[in-house]
């Protein structure tokens, strides 16, 4: 976890900020292993740290490459971040321990989950269960958010490179 | 666990505060993504940390175990994930169509041709 942290330190420096974010996502998927989260594992690594890397070189490639020096050291947000996280900390101070069972988010149906989904679903995996059977529409929202997602990326892309067309044809007229 | 029990909340409210940083205080619209990127692993460390359970093994059903970490956020977590990088997809998408119509994707540069045009 504190790797973690110090893989971000990195990242205010340069526009290598893309490959380390690629890294800070794979070190998240490694520590979610050890919080015992192989599914979600495997798909941070293969999702977040793949498919996300990609698109962000990718629109590298569409844009710019380098980021303009800021001269100026913004005490502002520096300050509202800081007061910001002196609040969350002070919401922690409530909260159940690292690892403790009797925590209220392992009560209500989760127990349920772990104790029947074998015999009324049928995989051995409880993740894939509750993903499909217990919580199927929460997985066809998501179908159509991606799709939603989709369908603008095409839009927006698809618009901009007629524009630039016009502009061209625009250009050649003049 | 040598660490003191709330020691993970502290640690994604620290990674937390950084993406929350970058997210305000820097001008480069690329970079405000990858600082939405890190706001978001944060909260999925957060809930992955509150599915653990001290003893518990991955929640994959095998014979001999009889504890189990709690299943229900994972599966929140899966789907966040996905959708976080298909929200990404488009946040890029939109950064790429700023970068055809201001030539830029600092901000300060076009919120100067915003009052310049």
């Amino acid at each position: 976890m504190a790797v973690t942290a110090v893989a971000l330190a990195w990242l205010r420096n340069l526009f290598a900020v893309v490959m380390l974010s690629g890294i800070f996502t794979l070190t998240a998927a490694v520590v979610y292993v050890v919080m015992d989260a192989v599914d979600v594992a495997f798909t941070e690594a293969a999702v977040g740290a793949g498919i996300a890397t990609v698109l962000m070189l990718g629109s590298l490639v569409l844009t710019t490459a380098e980021e303009k020096v800021q001269p100026r050291r913004a005490f502002g947000p520096l300050a509202m971040v800081v007061l910001t996280g002196a609040v969350l900390v002070y919401g922690t101070l409530d909260m159940p321990f690292y690892g403790d069972p009797s925590a209220p988010a392992h009560g209500h149906v989760a127990p349920r989950y772990i104790r029947d989904s074998g015999r009324e679903v049928g995989p051995p995996n409880i993740v894939t269960s509750v993903l499909a059977s217990y919580r199927g529409y929460d997985t066809l929202g998501e179908v159509f958010v991606i799709f939603t997602a989709a369908a603008g990326v095409i839009v927006l892309m698809g618009r901009g490179r007629r524009y630039r067309g016009r502009e061209r044809r625009d250009a050649e007229r003049s | 666990m040598t660490f003191p029990g709330l020691f993970n909340y502290w640690v994604v409210i620290a990674l937390m505060m950084v993406g929350f940083y970058v997210v305000i205080a820097q001008g480069n619209l690329i970079k405000k993504v990858v600082g939405l990127n890190i706001f978001q692993v944060s909260v999925f460390v957060f809930y992955i940390s509150i599915s653990k359970v001290k003893g518990g093994s991955a929640p994959i059903l095998s014979e001999g175990i009889a504890l189990y970490g709690n299943p229900l956020p994972h599966v929140l977590i899966l789907t966040a994930i996905v959708v976080g990088v298909a929200t990404m997809a488009l946040a890029l998408a939109l950064v790429v169509r700023i970068q055809d119509a201001y030539g830029t994707v600092e901000e300060d540069e076009i919120r100067e041709r915003e009052e310049a045009s």
